[in-house]
């Protein structure tokens, strides 16, 4: 056995460090590359969410988004002008996240019969479909206003308490989004929680053994069933939780923001991870929340070679991403960031 | 359809003194044009090892596909115990005692020898997803029992030292045993196998009959498909053939292999 | 009644454009049992490409006739677009036909978003619009009317089609491609170049779309980097419609589901009392798709989709 050290110290300061990240990026790089970082909190919960029915259960579901929109929608219906209500943040997000988990049931159900690439298009058309009904309705009946999307959501306030100005502390200012980075931290934190305690268990084994034989799985007792609706209950949780926090962050949500794209680029932030390995998902979701800044710098590079920037950077992204999930299909099957126990494995059976 | 008389007579006189687990009676079905099984009935008693053999696509699989709900059968019934098993799904069968393995190994691939364990143990456990996610007292105990439980049965087949490799990883012969181990983490009171000695060399399967012995000792009772026919005549206690989808003959090894229909319709091919 | 008849003409002819897209989607599923994610994109690739031609000749020439200068374009954009669906089944499916089922359909989302970007890179994020090169005649039939466009593209897909299945009934190709359909493995055995066979599946399918995508833009007299999207879409709804892996299904189930959104968006105010408008015709596509895998995953003239044991 190698030393290593107390597992206190480790965790101490990872937890010093993320509570400083806010501050370092700050001041190292910029306001904007804070707002990223909540950004990429809020992402590494959606592709946790997305992880769970595609990377244990393995069934791609391709309108993931859907229930991103729906808590989003959730939220601003109940917190904002348009309906005149202003419900508390606590109590709209689980409503959010349990509308979400109820719409996850009704639209996985008439699926489970499919096999996978059939429940691939049938959940793009279920994503597909909210979207033009979040485009449409905003006749005879204004219920979503349309493309416009809905504005001046509240953000999120506890008491006179709101997370969308600043506030002295400790003799420190912490401005919204320093805030916002601890709030989305701490529903990070919860969702990698909820997902490493279900994967090393009797459900999370149980949805790995459907995704690897579903039919063995139901032979060795499995109610395949009840625990694939399962798994697109849990992913449809965090991604309505993650729809919540979004419209309360932004303060503004319109249909463009839950796009197919959207629900691809989480399927590559999975993908190019590691599919049903937290930490890669993890990473994945970083790494491509913060892409699309550093691809910025590729605008520079072509305005220094060339004099002239040729490709629009924000344009690269998503052929990056196409390119990304072919490679990594084709070359690392089990992502960037492979789960230890296949690397545990792969050095067993080497020696 | 009947089986020959002198075979009828014998197995009456045996079922007399033995409890009857699993029943099947007249179950018939059929794929598009083709009769995979017509009118099977057979019975298995309680702590015996009853061999289902038969030429290649006789239906021996069918009907093991048919009995642990993988097919839905046309005509007949399933019992086991007294509990109606057809018509019910995979996951019911097995919660009602019947469990099996595959011809062509089905093993979880990416988890381990003891995760794939485990999972045999779903059925006979009940913690949620909030028993999870906060670790209950009622859970960890749980998890405890299951994972010793498992230990145990990986010990019992022989690949304890193999409980962390992925499953894919393991050699021929111990996929096979690991899926055995798999299916008796279900506790099952019948074990259907399916061709459990395909592929094994002579030392593995002298130590799968020997497995298979203690299996029955322990009051597990077996359903065999084997092609091996010194296992099955060494091993099994009474014997069913089927020939294209109707069964010829059922009795003991000695009654099955004098029998002029299964000499017939294993004529060219391997003699029982 | 001139409403009904008008929506029966724009349906049939909407529907045969789908049945030639949905054409591609059946042929590869019959063989490899992929959903060809990229096909739409291929699709698009092909009215971009034969608009570029077509914009070129229109300003180079202007006096050549109309239906040559289309000829040029399809002719450009049939052999791009095989190469196309040809460079992809080499370089992303067949180096995953063994891996596991996700593999292959990611890698096909994958490739669907290179081409995407790859047109948007390319030709804008603009509507190009179709030059007006073809006559533009219109006939009242019954209260409703034809265009000759209308006309052209369902004799054109009625053609084709009927060309399709000669090939596949009566070729070699053709009985080797059913012969492939049926089991790999034994066609290989029996002497079958299932490489070539699949080849060759994804260059007609290619090459059917590349039609159908000169067919969509010069019907609605624009093309766009974004269209092939929710064209394979329907394209494939139409192919699970008629019974994905059948001939005759993707043709039917082309038609059935052209008819339903033309329909459909005739009537969808009538029957939901105003409630909703013809801006929801896009939803029908998916509620076929949904309600077909529900109730009859066979689709009408499919054999099974359900995983076997």
């Amino acid at each position: 056995m190698k030393r290593t050290p107390p597992r206190w110290l480790a965790f101490s300061l990872l937890a010093l460090g993320l509570a400083l990240l806010p501050f370092l990026v700050d001041a190292g790089m910029g306001r904007s590359w804070v707002r990223l970082l909540d950004l990429a909190l809020l992402y590494v919960i959606l592709a946790l969410g997305l992880n769970i029915v595609v990377g244990y259960a393995g069934l791609l579901d391709l309108g993931y988004v859907a229930f991103y929109a729906l808590g989003a929608y959730v939220y601003a219906w109940l917190a904002s002008p348009h309906f005149g209500l202003h419900l508390p943040f606590w109590a709209v997000l689980p409503l959010g996240a349990a509308l979400a988990a109820l719409f996850g049931v009704l639209l996985g159900a008439p699926t489970l019969r499919l096999r996978g690439d059939y429940l691939a298009i049938v959940t793009l058309g279920f994503g597909e479909i909210i979207r033009i009904f979040m485009n449409n309705l905003n006749a005879p009946v204004n219920i979503t206003n349309g493309p416009q999307g809905i504005n001046l959501i509240d953000p999120v306030r506890l008491g006179s308490f709101s997370l969308n100005q600043p506030h002295r502390l400790f003799g420190v200012t912490f401005t919204g989004i320093h805030l916002t980075y601890y709030l989305f931290l701490l529903f990070t934190l919860m969702v990698i929680f909820i997902s490493m305690r279900l994967e090393d268990s009797r459900i999370g084994r149980a949805w790995v053994a459907i995704r690897e034989d579903e039919i063995a799985a139901a032979a060795t007792g499995i109610n395949t069933r009840n625990l694939k609706l399962l798994a697109f209950a849990m992913g449809a949780t965090f991604g309505g939780l993650a729809g919540g926090l979004f419209a309360s962050f932004q303060g503004f949500i319109s249909p463009e923001s839950f796009n197919l794209m959207e629900s691809i680029m989480i399927l590559c932030m999975i993908v190019l991870g590691g599919m049903g390995h937290i930490p890669g998902v993890i990473f994945g979701a970083v790494v491509l929340t913060l892409l699309p800044e550093a691809l910025r710098y590729t605008g520079d590079w072509q305005r220094d070679l060339f004099g002239h920037v040729y490709v629009d950077p924000a344009d690269l992204r998503m052929l990056l991403f196409g390119v990304a999930l072919v490679a990594v299909m084709l070359y690392r099957p089990a992502g960037l960031l492979p789960s230890t126990r296949r690397r545990r494995e792969f050095a067993d059976a080497k020696g | 359809m009947s089986a020959p008389k002198a075979g009828n007579l014998l197995s009456d006189r045996l079922d007399a003194e033995l409890t009857p687990l699993l029943t099947v009676s007249g179950v018939s079905k059929a794929f598009g044009g083709l009769q995979a099984l017509s009118g099977i009935s057979l019975r298995v008693n309680a702590g015996e090892i009853f061999g289902l053999i038969g030429p290649n696509g006789a239906g021996k699989t069918t009907l093991f596909n048919a009995l642990t709900g993988l097919y839905t059968i046309d005509r007949g019934e399933v019992r086991l115990g007294g509990l109606r098993l057809d018509g019910r799904k995979p996951h019911q069968v097995l919660q009602a005692g019947l469990a099996r393995t595959f011809q062509n190994i089905r093993l979880f691939a990416e988890m381990t020898a003891l995760e794939n364990v485990l999972v045999g143990r779903h059925a006979r456990t009940r913690s949620g997803v909030v028993g999870a996610v906060l670790r209950l007292p009622a859970t960890r105990r749980e998890e405890a029992d299951s994972r010793a439980h498992a230990h145990a049965l990986l010990q019992r087949v022989g690949i304890a030292q193999h409980a962390h490799r992925l499953a894919r990883n393991l050699s021929y012969g111990d996929q096979r045993r690991l899926e055995i181990a798999r299916a008796l983490a279900t506790e099952p009171t019948l074990l259907a196998l399916d061709e459990p000695a395909a592929g094994m060399n002579p030392a593995e399967r002298a130590a799968l009959r020997e497995l298979l012995l203690k299996l029955q000792a322990d009051g597990v009772t077996l359903l065999l498909i084997e092609h091996d026919v010194k296992l099955v005549m060494g091993l099994c206690t009474r014997l069913a053939v089927l020939d294209y989808g109707v069964k010829i003959a059922e009795g003991t090894p000695d009654v099955v292999s004098r029998d002029p229909r299964v000499v017939a319709a294993y004529l060219g091919d391997e003699m029982p | 009644m001139d409403i009904f008849l008008q929506q029966l003409i724009n349906g049939l002819v909407l529907g045969s454009v789908y049945a030639l897209v949905a054409l591609g989607y059946t042929m590869v599923y019959g063989i490899l049992e992929l959903i060809n994610f990229a096909h739409g994109e291929i699709t698009m690739m092909g009215a971009l490409v034969a608009l570029a031609v077509i914009g070129a000749l229109a300003l180079a020439a202007p006096g050549l006739p109309g239906v040559l200068v289309l000829g040029a374009g399809l002719a450009v954009a049939i052999p791009v677009c095989v190469a196309l669906g040809l460079v992809i089944e080499r370089v992303a499916y067949r180096p995953l036909r063994n891996a596991p089922r996700l593999a292959p359909l990611i890698t096909a989302i994958g490739v669907s978003i290179i081409l995407q970007n790859v047109a948007m890179l390319i030709w804008g994020k603009q509507y190009i619009p179709f030059p007006a090169i073809l006559p533009e005649g219109r006939h009242q039939v019954l209260g409703a009317t034809v265009s000759d466009i209308q006309i052209a593209i369902l004799v054109l897909a009625v053609l084709i089609m009927l060309a399709l299945i000669l090939v596949v009934q009566k070729t070699r190709l053709g009985r080797a491609m059913r012969a492939t359909a049926q089991s790999r493995q034994v066609a290989s055995l029996m002497g079958v170049d299932v490489n070539r066979v699949i080849a060759a599946t994804f260059a007609i399918g290619s090459a059917l779309a590349a039609v159908a995508g000169v067919m969509v833009s010069a019907y609605y007299g624009l093309a766009h980097y974004y269209m092939g999207f929710l064209l394979g879409l329907k394209a494939f709804s139409a192919a699970v419609l008629g019974g994905i892996g059948n001939l005759r299904g993707a043709m039917l189930g082309g038609l059935l589901l052209g008819l339903i959104e033309s329909f459909g968006a005739g009537y969808i105010g009538d029957l939901t009392g105003g409630f909703l408008g013809s801006n929801y015709q896009d939803v029908f596509a998916f509620f076929v798709l949904i309600a077909v895998l529900v109730f009859r995953p066979s689709g009408l003239l499919g054999a099974r989709l359900v995983e076997r044991a």
